[in-house]
């Protein structure tokens, strides 16, 4: 049984935790929070400079060609950090589909780039509220030219180039559409988490080519949101520890009737289950990484589990966090609302929890119809 | 990461499964044997064989493996149907009590007997007044030349009613604080003035005594700590307690949980198409994949050689309620039909009502789902106790209420 990190990624994490311990305070996310920026720019450089963004990249394009266990011990740090970055649009989402599907001049042209954190990317999915219908997109790829609308775009306003879901005669496929041309339009849509810039976007006839000349097949789709599951759930689990350690602080330091508030049982209560949570969402997350890493036949399972666990873990960290702060929990100045804003953000990405709900049933029917 | 046995591991996993293979009894004549006997019989077996116990070091019958080969072993074995929770109390919280305190010659005289089988052995800790608050236990035992003479009352004491020896914590000083008046012996639970009387659970059935004594005399060298020591010597009997009630429960999982949502029908189609269903199974997948890929961290440490972490005392806090949850639900799911606990009529063989009625044993045994959130919360991450009212003030002038 060796079902824990290595010793080299250990001191990976390590070093990442020191790293946005130093470069990306709390002070940071909130300079972003309350400014007019959608990002840290300065950040986002450091961190390419650290190769994290060229993590899983293969070598040929310029990345490091690391693991996918890598890539999710920095991202559970950047939930940790709640870093004002566009890393899950660019890094688990757009840079995957372009290594996964994209030809190979689509992957020369873009990969080394994306590597080298050079510019950013995204990927525009959702165009109406509820659940994503890949069948029913509206959004259409006719000849060389994309129309429609898609809202929100997460990270839409800093990124050069999105992977737009969009359907042809053919069926379904993901375009590469240049953001900076005549035929599109990025305005700014207010949401819940401003840390994160959000956009809608609007194609109206925009120059696009069809990611891998061809179309996707749904299922390979999926696929690629299974990875995406696994990498959010990582970086909510970071989300999710903060969260829990500010409330333990909080509930040693704060006293009331003549004691700590971390005396009394309700409280301790409380963060015993964000405890009982974080664990299972870690151990989880520890199986969905093993399912990404060694490509094994279990990942829909276990991306399912691994992202329903990290949704009720960092969302119940978050809102109790908060509780435990009392009225200071619910003030601008603490720090306890950047985990609510962005525990809840990632757990509306991809599918919120009652899609990875029945996708993990489905999942677990067809792994027992298997067996 | 690998799911895979290290080289050595899998020598010795090969080495267990061949020798189960060819040695455990699957006989009509050991099935007929009484669950006891079955289990005395299979222990002894063990032991001679250099199976039993083997984490012991061999003077006590043991052969001295590491702490991943005890799992090994205890994976490979319960692939068997065979009985093994009669000496768990014994085998897995008093033998390292014994080993811990006891002398030479007790040791010498009582582990080799407890890894075989041949004695059986319980522990006498609750009591009506002491439970969660063990502290509070009031059985005073009084010196009498070199004797004690013990008097008082045990409660929910499993096995009492098949135990040759017992371990029994009490009150020697009731003028020190609580922890601090308390001692530790070995009694024979056949000794003149101990009285065993079955508890009729909620379930019917009766797996623990309330336990009497009525001047029941023992030797002082059956003391095991210094007279007044008897918490500290308790604590390492229950440091072993949560490992050895653990997080079986049995059949009670999300396969059976699928098995009754593909079987029943809402509007004419399975309720496992229901999505209100669908949230429920994965909720519980959550857990139970949760506590299974816990399990497999904590193995890849003990493998490493590290000690068990805290993370292994949520097992119980999740497991227990996770089966009263799911035996709900799942009695939902069959309308009126789920109130059928006949095993020839009920879905399942009656397994989900069973569990039903034995979850909430489950949630109070060996620390209640209240106090292993405490330990979580004071051990894991740091938090105060509560205040205590009967802090330093001797046990005779505490508030019983």
């Amino acid at each position: 049984m060796n079902f824990e990190f290595s010793e080299e990624q250990q001191l990976l994490r390590e070093q990442a935790r020191g790293f946005l311990t130093e470069h990306c305070p709390t002070s940071a996310v909130r300079a972003v929070l309350d400014g007019d920026q959608d990002w840290d720019p300065a950040l986002w450089q450091k961190i390419a400079e650290m190769g994290w963004t060229a993590t899983v990249i293969p070598e040929a394009y310029g990345g490091l060609g690391l693991s996918y266990y890598e890539l999710a011990i920095i991202a559970e740090e950047m939930g940790r950090s709640a870093a004002p970055l566009p890393f899950s649009s660019s890094v688990y989402l757009a840079s995957e589909a372009i290594q996964r599907f994209g030809t190979e001049a689509q992957k020369s042209a873009w990969l080394p780039r994306l590597a080298g954190g050079e510019c950013v990317a995204t990927v525009a999915m959702a165009e109406r509220a509820g659940p994503l219908a890949l069948g029913r997109l509206e959004t259409r790829r006719s000849g060389s030219q994309i129309s429609g609308t898609k809202v929100p775009v997460a990270d839409a306003s800093i990124a050069e180039v999105a992977v737009v879901l969009a359907r042809s005669e053919g069926g379904l496929e993901a375009c590469l559409v240049p953001l900076e041309q005549a035929g599109v339009s990025v305005e700014p849509v207010l949401t819940f988490d401003t840390s994160r810039g959000h956009s809608t976007v609007t194609f109206d006839a925009a120059e696009a080519e069809v990611l891998g000349d061809t179309t996707i097949n749904p299922k390979n789709w999926e696929s690629l949101l299974n990875g995406a599951a696994v990498l959010l759930a990582w970086e909510q689990l970071g989300l999710a520890e903060t969260a829990l350690i500010q409330a333990r602080d909080y509930a040693l330091q704060r006293f009331a009737f003549g004691r700590a508030i971390g005396s009394y049982q309700a409280i301790k209560h409380k963060l015993a289950n964000m405890y009982v949570k974080n664990t299972l969402a870690r151990s989880n997350a520890y199986y969905g990484v093993w399912a990404l890493a060694e490509g094994s036949g279990e990942l829909p399972l276990a991306a399912a589990t691994a992202r329903v666990a990290a949704i009720q873990a960092s969302t119940y960290a978050a809102e109790e966090n908060i509780q435990t702060h009392g009225g200071m929990g619910f003030t601008w100045e603490f720090d306890c609302h950047f985990y609510l804003r962005r525990a809840k953000l990632l757990s509306l990405a991809i599918g919120s929890e009652a899609v990875w709900q029945d996708r993990l049933v489905s999942a677990l029917a067809a792994q027992s119809a298997a067996a | 990461m690998d799911f895979n046995d290290t080289p050595e591991e899998a020598r010795f996993r090969e080495e267990a499964a061949s020798w189960l293979a060819e040695n455990a009894p699957t006989d009509d004549a050991f099935r007929a044997l009484t669950p006891l006997e079955q289990a005395k019989v299979w222990q002894k077996q063990k032991y001679d064989a250099g199976w039993a116990c083997i984490g012991w070091a061999p003077e006590f019958g043991g052969r001295g493996a590491s702490a991943i080969e005890e799992v090994i072993w205890r994976q490979e074995e319960s692939q068997y149907d065979l009985p093994a929770s009669f000496f768990l109390i014994g085998q897995g919280m008093i033998g390292p009590t014994l080993m811990a305190w006891a002398s030479d010659e007790d040791k010498a005289r009582f582990l080799p007997p407890l890894a075989s089988g041949e004695q059986v052995w319980c522990q006498l800790f609750s009591e009506p007044a002491g439970g969660s608050d063990l502290a509070a236990l009031r059985t005073r035992a009084e010196r009498d030349g070199n004797d004690w003479v013990i008097n008082g009352q045990k409660i929910w004491t499993s096995g009492a009613h098949y135990s040759d020896y017992g371990v029994i914590v009490v009150r020697t000083d009731p003028t020190v604080p609580k922890h601090k008046g308390l001692s530790y012996f070995y009694v024979d639970m056949k000794a003149p003035g101990v009285e065993v009387k079955p508890i009729k659970q909620l379930t019917g059935d009766s797996d623990f005594n309330e336990v009497y004594f009525t001047d029941v005399r023992v030797s002082d060298s059956q003391r095991l700590g210094e007279v007044g020591q008897g918490w500290q010597v308790s604590l390492t009997t229950l440091m072993n307690e949560r490992a050895a009630i653990g997080g079986s429960f049995g059949q009670m999982d999300v396969s059976l949980a699928m098995s009754v949502a593909e079987e029943v029908e809402i509007d004419g189609r399975p309720a496992l198409e229901d999505s209100a269903v669908r949230a429920r199974i994965a909720n519980w997948y959550v857990q139970e994949a949760g506590l299974k890929y816990t399990g497999y961290r904590s193995l890849t440490a003990l493998s490493r050689g590290a000690l068990p972490g805290p993370e292994n005392s949520i097992g119980k806090l999740v497991g227990a309620p996770k089966m009263q949850a799911m035996s709900s639900y799942l009695m939902d799911l069959l309308g009126a039909s789920g109130a059928i606990a006949d095993e020839s009529l009920a879905a399942k063989a009656g397994i989900i009502q069973r569990a039903y009625m034995g979850a909430p044993g489950l949630r109070i045994a060996g620390g209640t789902d209240e106090i292993m959130a405490n330990i979580i919360a004071e051990r894991v991450l740091g938090l105060p106790q509560e205040p205590r009212l009967d802090k330093g003030i001797p046990f005779n002038e505490v508030p019983t209420g």
